[in-house]
């Protein structure tokens, strides 16, 4: 049978100042009829860019496929004509996009943009559009369709944007649907209904699903198939049980051992040094040279092919075997390993498990009474407020010494305003705030000056939170300057070099502005920072959200031995489960301004009492390899 | 929607006031009557007595703000404040320093000549802008969208002043086919008007053209244009049904507000061609140092402007769906 | 005796602006740098930076002047009966004196570029001594590379003197205006409430006056006061060399008073942005005042935008000012002034043969400094503004 995708090394190359960037670098599979296959790996290793070369939408003049052929049903497109590719997208291919907020046209009702597809590929009369329109729009259950019809996007939430999004994709039948990160925007709560979603109406439809997304375990529970990939390539592939229970290549490996979850929480997260390299100074041999722990000698200089595993056969370029184990590994290369240029160049040493603390007859730090904020909304000619907004409305918290508190909640339940209420950065409407005996809400000005250098905040976005006009140093001593007006200039300058020490940089990069360094550096310069005014407390408000699975490991990991060192606590605000059940002693379940259920993890994840949290822990998407 | 605009009235009022106190202190606190006096009469040989007798021949012998010797009402009610300027809040100019004519009237008379060059200019310069802007948009790039680029920066970097006399010298003079300047009423003004309008047009192509185009590449690098991409649309459709509904929403912003302007007229224009407008109007009373008249186009202007603030929001509404009402 | 204006300080500041954008290119980090390395790969930039960097040397050298001692018979300097020095009332500038060739080599009228006999037929007495009505020859053949103009003065020398009454009006203004934006943009986006509405309302107000119309209003009532070039008195001195009643540093004011909204508006939109950012959060949990948090997150993330409207508005300004001493209340007559030539030169065109040099002079030089102004702005822009940059090239 041929399979309703083929894509033989395909390169995809885009012209950028710095030179020429290999995006997507020769890669070959396929997708069978009613299969979904998965591409799953970091930012920056080339998946979306695959998914807009099979769509033919590589966005010119910069970006060109250089090289290749993808195959729709046995057919070749990717020399057709502009028009003949055009009956294609959308009506045999369509793809739905990470962001729903600004995939749809605003101007536009959302009806007459499903019916725009429908008639363009299908003659079909407006009525008859229009009912398979809402018909559509009834099968991504949303409620009462006839009225959404003439709605426009604005009005419709992130969830239901999607809804539509997958409405419009599949309304002309697709024979593949290109999934890029559909979920990555969404809450989990809702990411659980989409997927399911999807995978309902692709089994109604028997089409095939090529889904991108760098979340290890949406790709385990919803693909047949699993292509990782890095630097442009796929370095494994091979039905998902397989990989996720035998992988091969040190990447997928190092992958799986950084993703956070409850078992590894008595030791580090396994790390793989460095950053992602960007597409224009990809190594030259193996893309994975020079952050993997098996490198050999050779591995830098020589490009390995994809290999079958069976009997190591060479397979490079013909994917009809779809189940074969491929694996794109000098290691697994008979030929290469016999060679002398085989010699391990070192392996990075195991880190020592972390002494578990117990922490429920630790003294209490925080105490948080009654916290409300409430946004006032104004209306009217004279801005009379006539409401409030109750983004926090009355929530208790207690923070022990030495651990760590997780706040969880989907976007919107207000835990980052709360985040903020706990540490004066905002002015709470109502409650207490008690650190250390003190009632800290009714201090302010100078009189506050004292426990801000003892309670601390790291930001979410590395972007965004260093001022991109100062450099590291300067950053760093900005705390020390303000908060330990004691220090002499030399002494501040020794703290700087010691945190950056602390936190894994060198002291000579203080010099450096922060748009040198990469995003796990950046959130690294902003713990330094914290860690420079000595605090005893630490609201982490989803400090590591925005980074890929390994870097966050790195910060997590960095996280906890500074916990360790220092005996310090941590209010862990964040709407990833795994990194609670890695991090945190005692979590706190946010939902809509309101504390629904708090305790230790272990009671929390175990058995959850609140329908909310019960809803919340199923809807997680888990790798559970038996 | 009548809600909405009621609102949107109700904010100008204070801007209205605003505007018309900003005047006074200008016209009469900056620039008092007796230096209004001395400069229409001449700087040499004005007695005292002369001042003061044309300052009450034309009412500015009132202190500004307070009358401290009137009782009551009459504190407030006999001053220049009271007398000159808040009667431009219902729009009565008075009568002009020079020749003492009807400022209103006058204004009445003239602006249809304004609009009769300023109208065509208006339309025919958008759709020649956007129409330019929307081809190099279609063309990016490729060398067309480059030299279409380049060729606007020169043309903006061409002053005004420039095209004028250019066209004047070579349609008028050389060519002979239109008279230079001048105006007449009825259907024989098209002859005066075309020249002008077509300058007008290309002298504000460069800066116009570029503008739009900006416009345009931000609405397709946006998402929802990948999206019309992936459902198989036409580059055309794309970018005219997709780009410019979305792009109509920054356009308004520029072309609504100067909608009023066009019984405006432009300055320069009007004076080069010697239309009889509100343009050649200000600057005939520039140079005849009429602070009355200057006075009065300068609020007329505020108040067109203003105007024309309140009708982009209103338009606002009937373009982006976004913007509530109520 | 040196003489200086009001205006040459917009000069001197502008001098030394384009030093320290040198220093800190040069040293890394920060706007300039960044403006830098972007420019760099420019060349048509490039090619612009240095034509504008030619302009503003001469505007430089126009801004350089003193008053020479007037000497008496004796070839002593004259004095006052109190042993003070007399000086010559006319401040010649660098430029003048570099030229002196170009400014006083006159005809008596009309003559076209590199031409070698006057422009129109005067009486002659022939070496025979008849009379007879011809081209006069001129009394400097061939060296009038633009012509001379009705009253016989260079044409590229008006041209060139006209230079610096552009590079200051398109600078000085925005220059000017900068502070007063910064600050009260800052007030307004930064701590909002009450100043934020005030501030607001008055730029609303200001704003809603067409530009146009506020600058005339303004220099209808500034009247033709102010030193406006040609001789120094000794009244409007000021320490006996600083001329602060400057008209054209004056335009330059209140042209100011017109686009200042804009900057206001922009720098307050943009503070409003910067404030909710993380790090002007974080400083505010390392406890730093808000006057440190201005002063050392704000401002410096607000310069780029500076630098942006000082480059963009430039050549608007430029076309502005012709614009305003064209139709009469710009600069005075005797500051040079392409408006000013403009003005004289349209007239010359409807003349019989036509006299067209004049307007290419100004024309050229006008469109010499508009054109690479913008090239360059463009690219400065596109240096320090990404979401703008997408499209080009």
């Amino acid at each position: 049978m041929t399979p309703v995708l083929e894509v033989k090394n395909l390169k995809t190359y885009f012209r950028t100042p710095f030179g020429l960037g290999k995006a997507v670098d020769g890669i070959s599979f396929s997708i069978g009829k009613g299969e979904t296959f998965a591409l799953v790996g970091e930012s920056g290793c080339g998946k979306s860019v695959t998914a807009l070369s099979i769509m033919q939408l590589v966005p010119g003049p910069h970006g060109f496929i250089a090289e290749g052929e993808c195959f729709l049903n046995g057919k070749e497109i990717t020399g057709l004509s502009e028009s003949e590719k055009r009956k294609i997208r959308g009506n045999n291919i369509s793809m739905i996009f990470q962001e729903p907020m600004t995939s749809l046209n605003p101007v536009f009702t959302i009806g007459e943009q499903i019916v725009e597809a429908v008639k363009l590929h299908h003659k079909k009369s407006s009525r008859e559009a229009r009912d398979i329109a809402v018909g559509m729009l009834g099968k991504v259950r949303l409620k009462s369709p006839e009225t959404l019809f003439k709605e426009y996007p604005h009005r419709l939430s992130g969830g239901m944007r999607q809804r539509v999004m997958i409405a419009m994709a599949l309304a002309c039948k697709p024979d593949l649907l290109i999934a890029d990160e559909p979920t990555t925007s969404l809450d989990v709560t809702i990411q659980r209904e989409i997927l399911n979603l999807i995978k309902e109406l692709q089994t109604e439809m028997f089409a095939s699903v090529l889904l991108i997304s760098h979340n290890l375990a949406v790709v385990f529970e919803n693909a047949n198939r699993v292509g990782v990939m890095y630097g442009g390539k796929i370095v494994e592939m091979s039905g998902t049980k397989d990989i996720f229970r035998n992988p091969m290549h040190p990447y997928t490996i190092k992958l799986l051992r950084a993703a956070p979850g409850v078992e590894k929480r008595t030791k580090p997260l396994d790390t793989i040094p460095g950053a992602v390299p960007a597409s224009v100074d990809f190594p030259a041999g193996c893309r994975f040279s020079g952050r993997c722990h098996r490198e050999m000698e050779g591995c830098a200089a020589m490009e390995p092919p994809l290999y079958g595993r069976e009997n190591s056969h060479l397979v490079t370029h013909l994917v009809t075997h779809l189940a074969a184990h491929l694996v794109a590994c000098h290691l697994y290369d008979p030929g290469f390993m016999s060679k002398p240029y085989s010699r391990p160049l070192g392996k990075i040493p195991e880190a020592a498990p972390l002494p578990a603390l117990p922490h429920k007859d630790r003294e209490t730090l925080l105490t948080v009474k009654g916290l409300k904020y409430y946004y006032p909304v104004k209306k009217g000619i004279l801005k009379k407020t006539t409401g409030y907004l109750r983004a926090v409305d009355g929530i208790d918290l207690t923070v022990r010494k030495g651990s760590t508190l997780a706040l969880v909640g989907e976007s919107g339940c207000g835990k980052t305003t709360a985040g903020k209420a706990i540490l004066k950065l905002i002015e709470p409407t109502e409650g207490n705030v008690i650190f250390k005996g003190c009632d800290i809400t009714r201090l302010s000005g100078r009189g506050l000056l004292p426990y801000r250098s003892l309670m601390q905040i790291i930001f979410q976005d590395p972007y965004s939170s260093l001022d991109p006009r100062m450099m590291a140093g300067d950053i760093i001593e900005e705390g020390l300057k303000s908060l330990k007006p004691g220090l002499g200039k030399k002494s501040r300058k020794e703290r700087v070099s010691r945190v950056l020490d602390m936190v894994g940089l060198t002291p000579d990069m203080r010099n450096r502005y922060p748009h040198e360094f990469s995003g796990g550096q950046r959130q690294r310069i902003g713990i330094a920072r914290v860690l420079a005014v000595e605090p005893e407390f630490i609201v982490c408000d989803e400090a590591t959200s925005s980074l890929d699975v390994s870097v966050q490991a790195q910060i997590l990991n960095l996280l906890k031995s500074i916990q360790q060192d220092f005996g310090l606590s941590f209010l862990f605000i964040t709407h990833d489960l795994s990194i609670v059940e890695y991090m945190a002693d005692e979590v706190a379940v946010m939902y809509d301004g309101k504390i629904v259920e708090s305790g230790t993890v272990e009671e929390i994840f175990t058995n959850p009492k609140e329908e909310y949290t019960k809803r919340l822990l199923l809807a997680v998407p888990r790798i559970e390899v038996a | 929607m009548l809600n909405y605009v009621i609102r949107r009235i109700i904010y100008a009022i204070p801007i209205i006031i605003g505007v018309n106190l900003l005047t006074a202190i200008l016209f009469f606190y900056v620039n008092t009557p007796d230096d209004m006096a001395r400069k229409i009469l001449g700087e040499k040989n004005v007695t005292p007595q002369v001042i003061e007798g044309w300052k009450r021949e034309h009412g500015y012998d009132l202190p500004l703000f307070v009358n401290e010797s009137e009782k009551g009402a009459g504190k407030v009610l006999r001053t220049i404040f009271f007398q000159k300027s808040l009667p431009l809040l219902w729009l009565n100019f008075g009568r002009s320093d020079r020749n003492n004519i009807d400022i209103r009237r006058e204004i009445r008379g003239r602006m249809w000549a304004s609009f009769a060059v300023a109208l065509p200019t208006f339309i025919i310069g958008i759709l020649v802008d956007i129409t330019f802007a929307m081809i190099i948009a279609y063309m990016r790039g490729t060398s067309l969208d480059l030299s279409g680029v380049v060729a606007c920066v020169i043309l903006m970097s061409v002053s005004t002043l420039f095209y004028i006399i250019g066209g004047q010298y070579l349609f008028g003079k050389m060519l002979r086919l239109f008279p230079i300047s001048g105006y007449s009423t009825g259907i024989h003004a098209v002859k005066f008007v075309i020249l002008p309008v077509v300058i007008g047009v290309i002298s504000g192509a460069g800066g116009g053209i570029r503008f739009y185009r900006t416009v345009f590449l931000e609405e397709l690098g946006k998402d929802y244009i990948r999206t019309a991409r992936a459902k198989g649309l036409s580059e055309g459709t794309v970018l005219f049904k997709h780009a410019l509904k979305n792009a109509m929403i920054p356009v308004l912003t520029n072309v609504v507000v100067s909608i009023p302007f066009l019984f405006y007229g432009s300055l320069l224009m009007e004076s080069f061609f010697s239309i009889p407008g509100l343009g050649s109007f200000t600057i005939d009373a520039i140079n005849a140092q009429d602070f009355a008249i200057v006075r009065a186009m300068v609020y007329l202007g505020s108040i067109l402007y203003i105007i024309g603030l309140v009708l982009t929001d209103i338009s606002y509404t009937l373009v982006d769906p976004r913007v509530r009402l109520g | 005796m040196p003489v200086i204006l009001a205006t040459d300080l917009i000069m001197y500041f502008l001098f030394l602006m384009a030093a320290s954008f040198t220093v800190f290119a040069a040293r890394g980090g920060g706007v300039c740098a960044q403006v830098w390395r972007h420019i760099r790969k420019d060349r048509l930039a490039m090619v612009s930076m240095f034509i504008l960097l030619l302009y503003g040397g001469v505007a430089l050298m126009d801004s350089i002047r003193w008053r020479d001692p007037i000497t008496a018979q004796d070839g002593t300097f004259a004095q006052t009966p109190d042993g003070k020095r007399i000086f010559n009332p006319q401040a010649l500038s660098l430029l003048d004196r570099i030229l002196h060739n170009l400014r006083e080599d006159t005809e008596k009228t009309f003559s076209p570029p590199f031409a070698g006999y006057s422009y129109v037929k005067e009486a002659i007495e022939r070496p025979n001594g008849a009379t007879e009505r011809d081209y006069a020859p001129l009394k400097h053949p061939g060296d009038h590379w633009l012509g001379t103009d009705k009253v016989g003065s260079d044409v590229l020398f008006s041209a060139l003197k006209g230079i610096r009454t552009g590079v200051v009006i398109g600078t000085g203004t925005t220059i000017i205006i900068i502070p007063f934006a910064l600050f009260f943009g800052v007030l307004a986006g930064y701590f909002g409430g009450f100043a934020d509405d005030i501030i607001q309302y008055i730029y609303t107000t200001l704003s809603s006056i067409p530009g146009v119309l506020l600058i005339v209003a303004f220099m209808l009532i500034f009247g033709t006061s102010g030193y406006q070039g040609g001789l120094v008195t000794e009244d409007t001195l000021l320490f006996g060399f600083f001329v602060p009643q400057d008209r054209l540093f004056w335009l330059c004011v209140i042209m100011g008073i017109t686009s200042w909204t804009d900057l206001c508006r922009i720098i307050r939109g943009e503070t409003l942005k910067l404030r909710e950012l993380e790090y002007v959060q974080a400083a505010n949990a390392f406890g730093v005042s808000d006057t440190m948090t201005i002063i050392r997150h704000i401002v410096p993330n607000l310069m780029h935008l500076v630098l942006i409207t000082l480059v963009l508005q430039f050549s608007s300004l430029v076309l502005a000012e012709a614009i305003l001493s064209y139709i009469g209340i710009g600069v005075g007559p005797e500051t040079g002034s392409w408006g000013n030539m403009i003005n004289s030169a349209r007239l010359e065109l409807s003349r019989e043969p036509v006299v067209w040099w004049s307007i290419l002079g100004a024309f050229i030089f006008m469109f010499g400094l508009v054109l690479p102004a913008n090239i360059f702005g463009d690219s400065v822009r596109d240096s320090l503004d990404p979401r703008l940059r997408m499209g080009k090239r």
